[in-house]
């Protein structure tokens, strides 16, 4: 990191990391113990470690005045570093929570164990820790190189970067020790989402103010998606976690809404968090990596025009199929069924621009196992859409809502979606940057695609069928009209599914980890950084 | 109109304006209405908000995440009107920062539990659940039985009431006194809970032990309190039936 800085922007990453020093000193004081302090002392010791890092080399030699020429590429390494972290620890508790659920006494019955506080750390780490730290390391590569511009400036990636991943420590150490909003993927308590305001904030600015440098006359569409991801995610976030807090010293806090009003709120945000989060904010990456792998322009112009402005706009609609047959009224439940079977329109266009544009590419994705992540992205894409939209129809959704179809839908288009098309884009990402022809093992990058699809399918058929069963369970009726099974029977019926789903999971993780592995390998054998520089030619074009 | 799109790609705050303007839409035509129609805003007269003891159980609830596996929203489906009960009405919830209705039904729907088991069976249960239900796969909470922290109750009372729910003065003030006197009966403050709260206000050593405070206790006493707040429910169902 430090290398890469003038000697001026170090003495402001070490202002900054005073400041970090001074805020942790303040939430320690004032709450003086519990969550709060905890993570008061938490954000001290980021702060200690930053100004040791920036102090010990603060004179060091500046680097070379041709670096503003070149592309910054070192918050992006430490962003997919981040990333292969975040994604051991998000899935290594998948697996966890999936084992308790077959094996409730695989961990001992302590507080910070429980299933309840680990789920949340399971769903937080790999959305938000996984996924985020994914598009926001990818957004600054594409970023910079569809507009053929330098990121605006040296601090404010560092910022983005370790003021996101602060946040999702807080969050997921909060969930450990007890402290939660529980809001669906929004739990972390008030303070924290305030930080992610501030981070998100500079976040925008900076890719506004590289866009404003952009030595192409026009936006490409990867951007647009990234911009989509970034402004609502934005907007998502204030708007659902708007809370009081109880003291001004406590991590405790109440959410302004209430009952149904919450709902619709916690529902809006749920769902456009898979929308544009996990959806637009992919799709970018889609567009950029997928036609600079395989050396082929997008298939139309005009369909991911039509697509683009499809999801943006449908999906905002589609969060109140959550909540069908409760107690929302009829009309809310009615528009979101309707805005999510339209939403099919829009994705299949997405999903189908993508495979289109392989075509005539077919023998790379044979041989590239690069590639054929991204492939098998956008077919799982395709088919999770679809499942999706068939999900949200309303008979469909009283058999399958509050089972595990819905569980086995979410990891169709986690593990099958957004996993495989940040395995594809870190594949396509890390030996350019350092500077390689290719991967330190492709053999792995063949193991660990095998294992990933495998693992995917296990976990998904399993859970189709464990869905299924306990829905047809919970509303059978004998011949004298009483209901057929207790609710313990169709508990006990799920146990080989439970287990399968390990399984999978594990098979998937195994892929993880071997990815980490490579990566590192790749790093660490670097021969000089990405050759590229602001004026090279476009290859996504 | 591809025409049109081909300029505004040039202009990266037209960007932006255009996506705020086309993700704005459909949550405002969805939510805003919400606030003001009868259906949503409607509280039944009889509906009492949750005592200090019931609130504090709430908030351990939501520590240890059940919401991760018990809903509390019937819906309006004829098996779960014979499982669980009555189905949920919105105005039940309208004083609960945050709702808790869920999304997954690992163990089942809690809406309706209130007066099901008895007091012992549910700290049983959370201590061993499969000392109980031998097949369930629910964790144990053994850690419920230590000491219930009472000191930001009142402040939690006064938060709630800046944000609608019908705490007065005398609620906020003795929220914590309220609290250990719901768990013994025969003490002094045990009237005042009824009188606050009214009088099917479940007053009673949850978890067995009167002259200790747990946070089994306020669990317990909140899981008591679950479908009980108002007869809303059960009267439109009966209404219907006939
Ligand atoms: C891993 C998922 C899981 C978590 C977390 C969980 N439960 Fe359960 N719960 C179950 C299952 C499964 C059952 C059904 C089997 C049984 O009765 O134990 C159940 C049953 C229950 C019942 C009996 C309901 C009835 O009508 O028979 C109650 C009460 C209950 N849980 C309360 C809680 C509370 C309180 C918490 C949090 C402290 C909690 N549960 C956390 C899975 C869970
Ligand atoms: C190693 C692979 C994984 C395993 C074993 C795993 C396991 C699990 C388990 C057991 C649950 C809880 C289900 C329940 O409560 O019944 C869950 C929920 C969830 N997981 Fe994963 N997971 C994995 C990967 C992922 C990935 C990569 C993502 C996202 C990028 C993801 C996102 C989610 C989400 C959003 C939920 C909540 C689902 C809901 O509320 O319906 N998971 N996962």
């Amino acid at each position: 990191m430090t290398s890469t800085l003038s000697i001026s922007e170090r003495q402001i990453g070490l202002l900054l990391s005073v400041l970090l020093i001074l805020l942790g000193l303040t939430m320690a004081a004032a709450a003086r113990h519990g969550v709060m302090a905890a993570h008061g002392f938490m954000a001290l010791a980021l702060g200690l470690g930053l100004v040791f890092i920036l102090g010990s080399a603060i004179y060091d030699p500046e680097p070379p005045k041709a670096r503003m020429t070149r592309y910054y590429d070192a918050p992006t390494r430490f962003g997919i570093m981040m990333t292969l972290v975040w994604a051991m620890i998000g899935m290594g508790f998948g697996v966890w929570v999936a084992a308790l659920l077959y094996w409730p006494e695989a961990t001992p019955a302590v507080p910070w164990t429980s299933f309840g506080r680990l789920r949340p750390v399971h769903t937080t780490g790999i959305i938000f820790g996984f996924g985020g730290n994914a598009l926001i390391a990818t957004s600054f590569h594409v970023l910079q190189r569809t507009s053929r511009a330098r990121l605006a400036d040296s601090i404010s990636p560092w910022f983005v970067l370790l003021g996101y991943n602060l946040f999702c420590l807080w969050a997921v150490t909060g969930y450990l020790m007890g402290s939660t909003q529980s809001k669906e993927y929004a739990e972390a308590e008030w303070y924290a989402d305030l930080w992610l305001v501030v981070v998100w904030v500079t976040y925008f600015t900076l890719y506004i103010r590289t866009l404003a440098r952009r030595n192409e006359p026009h936006i490409y569409v990867a951007n647009w998606y990234y911009m989509a991801f970034i402004l609502v995610v934005a907007m998502l976030h204030i708007v659902n976690n708007l809370a009081l807090p109880v003291r001004w010293t406590a991590a405790e806090s109440f959410p302004v809404w209430s009952g149904v009003q919450d709902a619709m709120v916690q529902w809006w945000y749920g769902h456009n968090a898979v929308a544009f989060l996990l959806t637009a904010g992919f799709l970018g990456m889609l567009y950029y990596f997928l036609p600079v792998r395989s050396g082929r322009p997008i298939w139309s112009y005009r369909l991911s025009i039509v697509s683009f402005w499809g999801i943006t706009f449908f999906y905002i609609w589609v969060g109140s199929h959550h909540l069908h047959y409760t107690a929302l009224p009829y009309w809310a439940q009615t528009l979101g069924m309707t805005f999510s079977v339209m939403l099919l329109v829009p994705s299949w266009a997405s999903a189908g621009n993508a495979i289109a544009t392989l075509n005539g590419a077919w023998h790379k994705v044979r041989d590239d196992a690069t590639l054929r992540f991204m492939f098998v992205a956008a077919v799982f894409y395709g088919l999770s859409t679809f499942e999706g939209s068939f999900l949200a129809i309303r008979p469909v959704n009283s058999l399958s809502h509050y089972t595990d179809w819905t569980v086995g839908h979410v990891h169709s288009g986690t593990l099958g979606w957004v996993a495989m098309i940040v395995f594809g884009a870190i594949y396509t990402l890390v030996p350019q940057l350092s500077g390689r022809e290719a991967m330190a093992s492709p053999r792995a990058i063949e193991w660990h695609f095998w294992l990933a699809v495998t693992g995917t399918l296990i976990y998904v058929v399993a859970m189709w069928n464990a869905g299924i069963t306990q829905g047809l369970m919970w509303r059978a009726y004998d011949e004298n009209g009483a209901l057929s099974y207790s609710f313990v029977e169709s508990v006990e019926a799920m146990a080989p599914y439970y287990l399968l789903r390990t399984i999978g999971g594990a098979l998937f993780l195994t892929g993880a980890v071997i990815c980490a592995w490579n990566c590192r390998a790749t790093m660490r054998a670097a021969m000089g950084e990405a050759a590229d520089r602001p004026l090279a030619p476009q290859p996504a074009e | 109109m591809l025409k049109l799109h081909y300029n505004l790609e040039k202009v990266s705050m037209g960007l932006v304006a255009a996506i705020i303007v086309a993700a704005s839409i459909g949550g405002i035509v969805e939510i805003a209405p919400l606030f003001t129609i009868d259906e949503t805003v409607d509280v039944p007269d009889d509906l009492r908000p949750h005592t200090p003891l019931e609130l504090a159980g709430r908030e351990i609830y939501i520590r240890e995440g059940c919401y991760a596996c018990h809903s509390q929203m019937v819906r309006s489906l004829a098996d779960e009107l014979d499982r669980y009960g009555p189905y949920s009405l919105a105005s039940e919830s309208a004083y609960d920062h945050p709702m808790l209705w869920g999304s997954k039904r690992t163990g089942p729907d809690l809406a309706r539990l209130g007066g099901k088991y008895s007091d012992d069976w549910h700290v049983q249960h959370l201590i061993d659940p499969r000392s109980v239900v031998p097949a369930s796969i629910m964790p144990a909470y053994p850690w419920m039985t230590r000491s219930l922290d009472t000191k930001l109750l009142g402040d939690s009372l006064a938060t709630l009431a800046r944000v609608g729910v019908p705490y007065n003065a005398p609620m906020i003030s003795e929220a914590a006194a309220d609290a250990q006197a719901q768990s013994r009966p025969d003490s002094d403050g045990a009237d005042g809970v009824l009188e606050r709260y009214g009088n099917n206000v479940a007053v009673r050593a949850f978890d067995g032990d009167p002259s200790r405070l747990t946070e089994m206790d306020a669990l317990v006493a909140y899981l008591q309190s679950l479908g009980t707040l108002t007869e809303a429910p059960y009267e439109i169902l009966a209404e219907g039936d006939q």
